[in-house]
C-alpha cells in the first residue's frame, strides 16, 4: 500500500503528553542549571555530589518502570480481556526502566569512583540493581522474540510475573553473602550527605522532571508499539488478500 | 477418555527423557566431558593450588550451572523439533505433570554430574572433607539441584520453539539462578571446611536453596501451562 497518509502533519500529542513534556523539560532544565551553577558542592565530596541530582531520580524511575511493568503484566494476565494496552505500557515502561537504569548504573559508578575510590562495590543495593537490570534486558530479548501479539504479550508477562519472584530472592542472598562477609569500606560511613534546603529542592525537581519525563517516553512509545502491531497485522491480511487475489486472477 | 493424574503424567515424561538421554547418551558423552573440561580449564586459569582449593566450591557450581543451559535445551530439543509439546498440550495433558517430569529427567541428570564434578573437585584440586560436612554437602546438592532444574524446565519452556533459544536461555537464566550459585557455593565451602568456616555456617545457605527450590517449584507448577501454550 503506497498511499500518503491524509493527515501527514498530524499531531500525536494529547494534553496528557503536553503537560508531560512542559514538566520534563521544566524539571530537567532546573537540574542542569541549578544542579551544576545554583547549589553548592558538598563539604565532603565535593563537585561530585551533583551527579546525585541525575543518579537518584534516574534510579527512582528505574523501580517506578519496572513496577508499572509488572503491575501492567498483571493486568493483561489477570484482565478479562487480555488488553494489549496492558503489554504495550509493559513493554514501553521495561525499555524505559533499562535506558534509566544503564544512567543510574553508569552515574553511580561514576560518583562511587570519585567518593569510593573504585567504580563497584559488592553492595546488596547495588548488587540487586545490576541484576535487575540484566533481568529486564533479559525481558526485552523475550519481548522480542518471533510470534503474533498474543503469544509476545502472554510470554513477556509470565516472565515479568517471575522478575518480581526472582528479585527479591536475589536481593535477600546479596544481603545475606554481604552480612557474612562484609569488608571494609573504602571510605568511613556509607557516603551519605547532609543536604541542604537548595540541594534536596534540586532533588526533588529533579525526580518529578524524569518521572515526567518517564511518563512522557511511554505514553508515546506505547502509541509507537500499538501502530506497529497494526502495522503487523494489516501487513499479514494485505498478504493473505494479494494470494487470494492471484487465485482470482487465475 | 480418562485424564491421567500429575504424578503419572510426571512419571511418563521423566521415563519418557531419560530413556532418551540413555539412548543418545549426550549427556554422558558431551556435558559431562566439558564440564570437566571446564574443571580443568579454571586449573589452568587461576594456576594456583591454594587457590583451587579456596574456590573449589564455586568452580565445582560454576560448571555445574554452565552445564544446566546444556542439559535443559537438549531436555527440549526433542520435544521441539517433533511438536511433542505442542501434541501433549493439544491432548490435555496435564501440564503440571509435564512440568515435574522434565524438572526430573533434569534434576537427575545434573545430580549425576554434580557428583563427577565433585569427584574431580576432590581429585584435581585437592579437598577433603570430613563426615560431618559431607551430610551439609549432600542436602546442599539435593535443593540446589532442585532449583536449577526448577527454573531451567519452567525459561526453557517459556522460550521453547522460539529462534535464538540457544542464545538467550543463559541470559535468562543465569540472573535467576545467582541465589543458587552464592547459597550451594558458600554451603559446599562451609561443608568442606575452607577459608577458616564450619559446617555450621553452610545451613543458613541450605534455608536459601530450599525457599528457592519451593517458590520456583511452585511458580513452574502454576504458570508452565500458560508458559508453553502457543
Amino acid at each position: 500500500m503506497n498511499s500518503t497518509p491524509s493527515h501527514a502533519s498530524a499531531r500525536v500529542g494529547t494534553p496528557a503528553t503536553r503537560v508531560f513534556g512542559a514538566l520534563a523539560v521544566g524539571g530537567l532544565g532546573w537540574v542542569v542549571f541549578g544542579g551544576l551553577f545554583v547549589t553548592p558542592a558538598d563539604v565532603v565530596q565535593g563537585d561530585a555530589v551533583r551527579i546525585m541530582y541525575v543518579h537518584v531520580p534516574t534510579a527512582w524511575v528505574a523501580y517506578l518502570a519496572f513496577i508499572v511493568t509488572a503491575v501492567a503484566s498483571a493486568g493483561y494476565l489477570f484482565g478479562r480481556r487480555h488488553s494489549l494496552g496492558f503489554d504495550r505500557v509493559a513493554g514501553a515502561s521495561a525499555e524505559m526502566g533499562v535506558m534509566f537504569m544503564a544512567l543510574t548504573l553508569i552515574s553511580g559508578s561514576l560518583w562511587g569512583r570519585l567518593t569510593w575510590g573504585v567504580f563497584w562495590q559488592w553492595d546488596p543495593r547495588l548488587t540487586t540493581t545490576a541484576f535487575l537490570f540484566v533481568t529486564y534486558l533479559g525481558y526485552l530479548a523475550v519481548r522480542g522474540l518471533d510470534g503474533a501479539p498474543e503469544r509476545r504479550a502472554k510470554r513477556s508477562a509470565i516472565f515479568a510475573l517471575l522478575a518480581v519472584l526472582e528479585i527479591p530472592l536475589v536481593h535477600f542472598s546479596v544481603v545475606l553473602w554481604r552480612s557474612l562477609h562484609q569488608e571494609a569500606s573504602v571510605l568511613s560511613g556509607d557516603g551519605d550527605v547532609k543536604l541542604d534546603d537548595l540541594m534536596l529542592f534540586t532533588l526533588l525537581v529533579g525526580v518529578l522532571g524524569f518521572s515526567a519525563l518517564f511518563a512522557w517516553l511511554v505514553s508515546h512509545r506505547q502509541r509507537i508499539l500499538a501502530m506497529r502491531d497494526i502495522e503487523q497485522s494489516k501487513g499479514i491480511e494485505l498478504a493473505i488478500g494479494e494470494r487470494i487475489a492471484e487465485g482470482i486472477d487465475r | 477418555m480418562r485424564s491421567s493424574g500429575t504424578g503419572a503424567v510426571a512419571r511418563c515424561v521423566a521415563g519418557k527423557d531419560l530413556r532418551i538421554e540413555w539412548r543418545g547418551r549426550v549427556v554422558v558423552n558431551q556435558v559431562l566431558p566439558f564440564a570437566a573440561l571446564v574443571m580443568v580449564a579454571f586449573a589452568f586459569a587461576l594456576d594456583n593450588d591454594a587457590v583451587l582449593q579456596r574456590t573449589a566450591g564455586g568452580l565445582v557450581w560454576l560448571a555445574t550451572m554452565f552445564s544446566t543451559f546444556l542439559v535443559v535445551q537438549r531436555s527440549y530439543a526433542a520435544d521441539i523439533d517433533d511438536g511433542a509439546l505442542e501434541s501433549l498440550r493439544a491432548a490435555g495433558v496435564d501440564m503440571q505433570g509435564v512440568f515435574l517430569g522434565k524438572s526430573i529427567a533434569v534434576m537427575a541428570e545434573l545430580l549425576i554430574l554434580e557428583i563427577v564434578l565433585l569427584f574431580v573437585a576432590f581429585v584435581l584440586y585437592d579437598v577433603e572433607i570430613s563426615v560431618g560436612g559431607l551430610g551439609l554437602l549432600v542436602i546442599t546438592m539435593l535443593l540446589a539441584t532442585l532449583g536449577l532444574g526448577f527454573v531451567g524446565v519452567l525459561y526453557g519452556g517459556l522460550i521453547a520453539g522460539a529462534g535464538y533459544r540457544e542464545t538467550l536461555l543463559p541470559l535468562l537464566v543465569l540472573p535467576v539462578v545467582a541465589p543458587v550459585l552464592l547459597a550451594a557455593t558458600r554451603a559446599t565451602e562451609s561443608a568442606v571446611g575452607v577459608a577458616g568456616v564450619t559446617a555450621a555456617d553452610g545451613w543458613p545457605w541450605v534455608g536459601v536453596l530450599l525457599v528457592f527450590a519451593g517458590v520456583f517449584g511452585l511458580g513452574g507448577l502454576l504458570s508452565f501451562g500458560s508458559v508453553v501454550e502457543e
